[in-house]
Parts: C-alpha cells; structure tokens; sequence
C-alpha cells in the first residue's frame, strides 16, 4: 500500500500562489469575500503566508505554503466523536462531511490550524459558472480540509485499471502540485524507495513543521539556502 | 393512612430504642404541622413578584430563542468565532453549566454522607440545581454545533477515542443518577403534597409511587439514597476538562487541567449560595436557610477559594518557568496581553473579595457571603473563558493567530440560557418543596438524639458512664 506524501522545496516557492488558486478551483473551494476574510473565516486548503523577517534595510520575506500535512499520527481523528474524520489504508486523512456533526473539536486539536469549518452557506462568484464534478460541495456546518485530491488518485486508479497496469509515478498528483510554476512541490508514494519523494524526504534539507509534536506529518519542506545541492532536476 | 400517622411512624422506626425522641416528638408536633405549611406555602401561594420576576425572565429567553433561530437559519457564521477560535461562549457556558451541576448534588452527597445535620435544609436547592444545569449544560453544545440536525450520530457513529465521547457518557450517567437522587428523596415529599393538596393529585399520586411512610419503604429509602448518594460522586468528578486536556493546545496539554476543573465545586457552592439567598427571601425561609448555613457554606467557599488559587498558580507557574515558547505565548497572553483584564478580574472576584468578605467577622454575614458567592459565579464564568480563549487565540504556528469578539447572537443566547435556567428553577420551586419536608422532620424527630449518641460514641470511657445510667445525667452536666 502507498503511503503518499509531499515534498516542498522552499527554495523554489517564489509565493506565486498558483498553487492557492488551483486547489480552489479544483476542490469547489468557496469564496469568503474580503469582509468574512478579515475576520478569520475564509477557507484556504493551502495557503501561502508570507513572513517577513527582519527589519529596514535587512528585510525577508519567506514562503512556506501550509496544507493539511496528512499525518501518520493525525491528533484530529482521535478526538472526532463520529468518525467523521479518519485515517485511510493509504495514510490519507479523510473527513466525510455527512457525518461531521460541526463539533470542531478537530479543527481545535489541529496543531497546524489546517482544517476547516463552514461558517456560512458557500457562496461563490457569479463569474465561476464551472465546478469540479469529481469534488461534493461542501455544505455549511461541517469541517473541510486538504484531500491531497482524493478524486485524482481513484480517477488515476480507474485509469490504470482499464490500462491493466500498476499505478505509475506521476499518474496521481494533486492539483497544488500539478500547478506549481517553479517545480517546487513534489507528490509521490514516501514507502516507494525509487520515489523523488523519498529521496527528498531523506535529504539533509527536510524538515517537517512541528516534527517535536510525534505527528509524523507526510508533508516534508526542504529548507533555504541550499538551492544546488546536486539534486537530479 | 394520613400523614400524621406516618410520622409517627417514622420518628419510631428512625429513633430506635432507648431515646428520648418520643417525648421530644409530642413536644415539636405542633411545629410539625407548621413547618409544612412553611415549606408547602410557596407551592400553595405565588405572589406578584413571582410572575413580575417570571416574565422579565420569559422576556430574555425568549429573546435568547429568537438569537438562536437566527443562528440556526444564518449558521455559525453569526456568531463571533473564527479560525483558529474555533470555541467561544457556548463551549465557555457548557462548562459552566456543567460546572454548577457536577457539584450540586455532590454536596448534597458528600454532607449527607458525613451526616453533617446541617445539610437538611440545603440538599433539595442543590440537587435541584444539578439536574436542571445539566440540560443546559449539555444544550450548550447543542448551540456550538455546526450541525446540531446531526445529534444523533453520535449514537450510530460514535468514536470511543474521543473525549466528547467520554463526557458524554459521564454527563449522561450523571445526570440518570443526579435524577434518580433527586427524586428518590423527593417520594415523601410528595406524597406529602398528594395528601394536602387535592387539586393537583393527578400529578403527585403517580409520582409519589404509592408511598406512605410505612416501616419498609422507609427502610428502602434509607438504603437507597444511601447507595445513591455514594454512586453520585464518581459520576460528579469533573470530566469535561478532558476535553481540553487530551489535545495539544498550549496550556490545555496538561495534568493539572482535569483536576483544575474541580472548581466546578467552588462554582457550584457559589451558585447554591445565591439561590439559597434567594429561596430565602422570596418564600420566606428565614427560619430553614439560617445564617449558620452560609456561614458554613461560606467557609466551604474560602476553603475551595484558596484550593482553586493553589491550582491556578501551580498550573501558571509550572509554564512560566518551564519556559517553552509555545506556552509562554499563552502564558503572557493571559497575564500581562490582551487577556490580562480578565484573568486579573478572575484572581480578584474568586480569591480577593470572598477572601475578604468572609474571612473578616463582620462581614460574614448572609448579605455578605451572598456578595462574596456572586463574584465566584461571574469569576469561575471568567476563568472558564481564559481557559478556553487565549490557547486557542494563540496556536503553534503563530501565523494563525486570531481575535474573538462575541457577537449580539452568542451574549444573547447566554443571556437567554441563564434566563431560562432560573426560569425552570422558579417553576420547579413551585411544583415540588424547595426545601426537603421529610428531611427537616426527621432532623427534628431524630436528629438530636442521633447526634447525641454519635457524640457519645466519640468520648472516652462513656462506655463506663452508660452502664450506670443512674449517673448519666450527672456526668452531662459536669
């Protein structure tokens, strides 16, 4: 079974934030509107927060784009008193949004504040006339969150089935990854050992966020500074 | 069998041989029937002031109902919360509630257990107290739900892992054994208004069960509300904190939080306090709510006070000095940021005024505990709220950071709560006596003999003295 996981390297990430729009419309992912953002409602699966560092004249400003880190050990689905969110065989944390109950208690246990919750019924421009079929929309009152594309990966598993072949790499990456101008985030199976992804992931350079917590997240970062360090391209 | 009957009755079967109650019986007959007019009066009469205070009340609630359709329709997107304060009052009023109600009938219990004589008065406002607080605790987190249509899956979906999966149970197995405490030591009481008040028959003779305060039944209830009132503690410990404590959020990832929580007790005492104050004047009960029982409730509230004040200080103290960044962001946050009004009106209305007001003779009086209980209640409220806010305002990952200003939807809605809450107290105050009937007569039959013999039990060589009872008396008066 895949275990499947992401590799972002910082030094590529020029905070573009391609990869925010593409999850948007890839996942139906509603619009708050610039009022319900400033207070701290809007959905973002991923999200690409500047920090500036520093002051005059030696300022910086740093990426590090923030999605669901798909846990091996996710504190969120212990604490779901329905079983709405969980871990699947192939370490994908999922949330089945007909049994979410809205309790948050999820969100709250989130030590990265990835998840979700829908605070209002979702609203989308009236320009955006085209949603992704393969994504359910989410209705208003339950938790949503990063899928890494779920969808791709049973489109790409259908695909491979009637090509009467093992799924190949490159066959499932999520829509983040796909859309990537500078080729800064990598998508694979971490358990395969032949996989870009499992050699990132074991570089000197990879480091996940809040690794401390025992969370064991499936999303790995290659820090700055270090952009040539014979990596095959 | 008339109720006369029966307590003569029970003053035989409770006294047991060899003491003096029958003669003191005859002597406090006539009282007797006084004291259940006392305590049936406010069942029998309502005064203007009921229905004045009542429909103030209605008023609010109503207005708390209307802010919660207006949320139900809108969703939660009306209330003040946001990423990453995903909780805010209505988890803040859950714990509150549930708060006062973990602790109302553990009182009761725990004075009934230790035979504390005083607690007669007492018992039935607190175990009342509970088990209305629990339904308004648990409808707390029926508000602060997303979906509330969904409910119900927790029965078909539930995931034993999770804390609010253990609350609740403990708060469903609470509130089956508070009700069935309640009640229990309700049957005499209301057979008592069956026989006295025929217009409302249809309702007290089911409820009463057939009691008539024969030698066995008496007996049955004895041990029942014994047993009951030792199956009640377990059940009152304070699990809600988990809920807090088992996630790692900074300052709710930690040992001290669950039993932290125990100011649930000082809450719940504070709230007893105010209701009691209030019992007494509105129906008159100067008599049964004496100032000895808030003196002594009022003790009870300094002790929990200091004990509260030692938790805070070791649980704040072990994070400031621990040093880690993540708790120290809260830890500062609450002390000295945005927060430090609250947590510094906390530390003043839970230690500062009760420490003065009831540590200080003067003002130990029944005004002056009920003063010192109201600024428990709004501080255990506040401290809840310091609890809940600043963890959640301040995550790991600081570029998450949030404010939370409630909106006019969630301060109504816990404005209507607390309405409502006082509302069914006042209604059940006039369905059932808010003053346990029995419990007074039997403390008044078999109370002084039975604390007499406890007594002598505790004197060295009264073993000696008893055999010659021909001396008893003497030895008494030397």
């Amino acid at each position: 079974m895949p275990r499947w996981g992401m590799v972002i390297d910082l030094d590529k990430c020029d905070g573009c934030q391609a990869c925010v729009v593409a999850c948007r419309v890839e996942n139906n992912v509603p619009v708050a509107g610039p009022e319900e953002t400033a207070r701290g409602r809007a959905i973002s699966w991923i999200e690409v927060p500047s920090m500036i560092e520093g002051e005059y004249p030696n300022v910086r400003t740093r990426f590090i784009p923030r999605l669901c880190m798909h846990c091996d050990n996710p504190p969120c689905t212990a604490v779901c008193p329905t079983g709405s969110t969980y871990k699947d065989d192939e370490g994908l944390v999922a949330q089945i949004y007909p049994s979410c109950i809205g309790c948050r208690y999820c969100t709250n246990a989130c030590p990265y504040t990835v998840k979700y919750f829908n605070w209002t019924t979702p609203e989308w421009p009236d320009q955006m006339d085209h949603f992704n079929p393969d994504v359910a929309v989410r209705p208003v009152g339950v938790v949503e969150k990063c899928t890494f594309c779920h969808h791709r990966l049973q489109k790409a598993k259908e695909q491979a089935k009637i090509e009467e072949r093992e799924l190949r790499e490159g066959d499932y990456v999520p829509a983040c990854v796909q859309s990537c101008p500078t080729k800064a985030m990598y998508f694979g199976d971490l358990d395969d050992p032949e996989s870009t992804v499992s050699r990132l992931a074991k570089s000197t350079r990879s480091f996940r966020l809040l690794e401390e917590l025992g969370t064991k997240p499936k999303v790995y970062y290659l820090t700055e500074g270090e952009r040539y360090d014979g990596r095959k391209e | 069998m008339t109720e006369g009957k029966s307590s003569h009755q029970r003053g035989a079967v409770l006294s047991g041989p060899g003491l003096r109650t029958e003669t003191s019986h005859s002597r406090y007959a006539a009282h007797f029937e006084d004291a259940e007019l006392d305590l049936i009066q406010p069942i029998l009469t309502t005064g203007r002031g009921f229905y004045r205070t009542a429909s103030v009340l209605g008023v609010v609630a109503a207005w708390g109902l209307f802010a919660w359709l207006y949320q139900l329709w809108y969703g939660l997107g009306t209330t003040g919360l946001n990423r990453p304060i995903y909780w805010g009052l209505y988890v803040v009023n859950f714990v509150f509630f549930i708060g006062i109600s973990h602790a109302g009938t553990l009182i009761s219990a725990i004075l009934r257990l230790c035979q504390a004589e005083w607690r007669r008065a007492i018992t039935r406002s607190a175990e009342m107290m509970t088990v209305i607080a629990l339904f308004f605790g648990i409808g707390s987190v029926v508000l602060d739900l997303g979906r509330p249509d969904r409910v119900l899956l927790i029965f078909r979906d539930g995931n034993i892992r999770s804390p609010l999966l253990w609350d609740m149970i403990s708060i469903t197995a609470y509130l089956t054994i508070s009700s069935i405490y309640l009640y229990l030591a309700l049957i005499p009481d209301i057979a008592i208004l069956r026989d006295r008040i025929p217009r409302r028959r249809w309702l007290y003779r089911p409820l009463a069960l057939g009691w008539t305060g024969s030698e066995q039944q008496q007996r049955y209830l004895k041990v029942t509300i014994g047993v009951m009132s030792v199956l009640v503690i377990p059940a009152a410990l304070p699990i809600d904190s988990w809920v807090f404590a088992m996630i790692i959020q900074p300052m709710w990832h930690s040992t001290i939080l669950g039993p932290y929580f125990a100011g649930a007790i000082f809450s719940a005492i504070a709230a007893l306090l105010i209701v009691m104050g209030v019992i007494r004047r509105a129906y008159h009960l100067e008599d049964y709510l004496k100032p000895i029982h808030f003196t002594n409730l009022g003790l009870l509230l300094v002790g929990m006070s200091l004990i509260w004040f030692y938790f805070t200080f070791a649980a704040h103290l072990t994070v400031y000095y621990g040093g880690a960044a993540k708790e120290q962001t809260v830890f500062f946050s609450k002390l000295f940021g945005s927060y430090a009004p609250l947590f510094w009106a906390t530390m003043a209305t839970n230690v500062v005024i009760p420490l003065l007001i009831i540590s200080n003779r003067r003002t130990r009086t029944v005004t002056g505990t009920i003063v010192a209980a109201g600024a428990v209640t709004v501080g255990m409220w506040l401290e809840r709220l310091t609890i809940v806010v600043p963890s959640l305002a301040n995550p790991r990952l600081p570029y998450a950071a949030g404010v939370y200003h409630p909106s006019w939807v969630e301060w109504s809605m816990t404005a209507g709560f607390l309405a409502m809450f006082i509302l069914v107290y006042m209604l059940c105050s006039k369905l059932f006596p808010i003053v346990s009937i029995w419990e007074i007569r039997e403390g008044r039959e078999t109370a002084l003999a039975e604390a007499r013999e406890r007594i002598e039990g505790y004197l060295p060589g009264w073993e000696v003295l008893r055999a010659r009872p021909a001396r008893d008396d003497r030895a008494l008066q030397n």
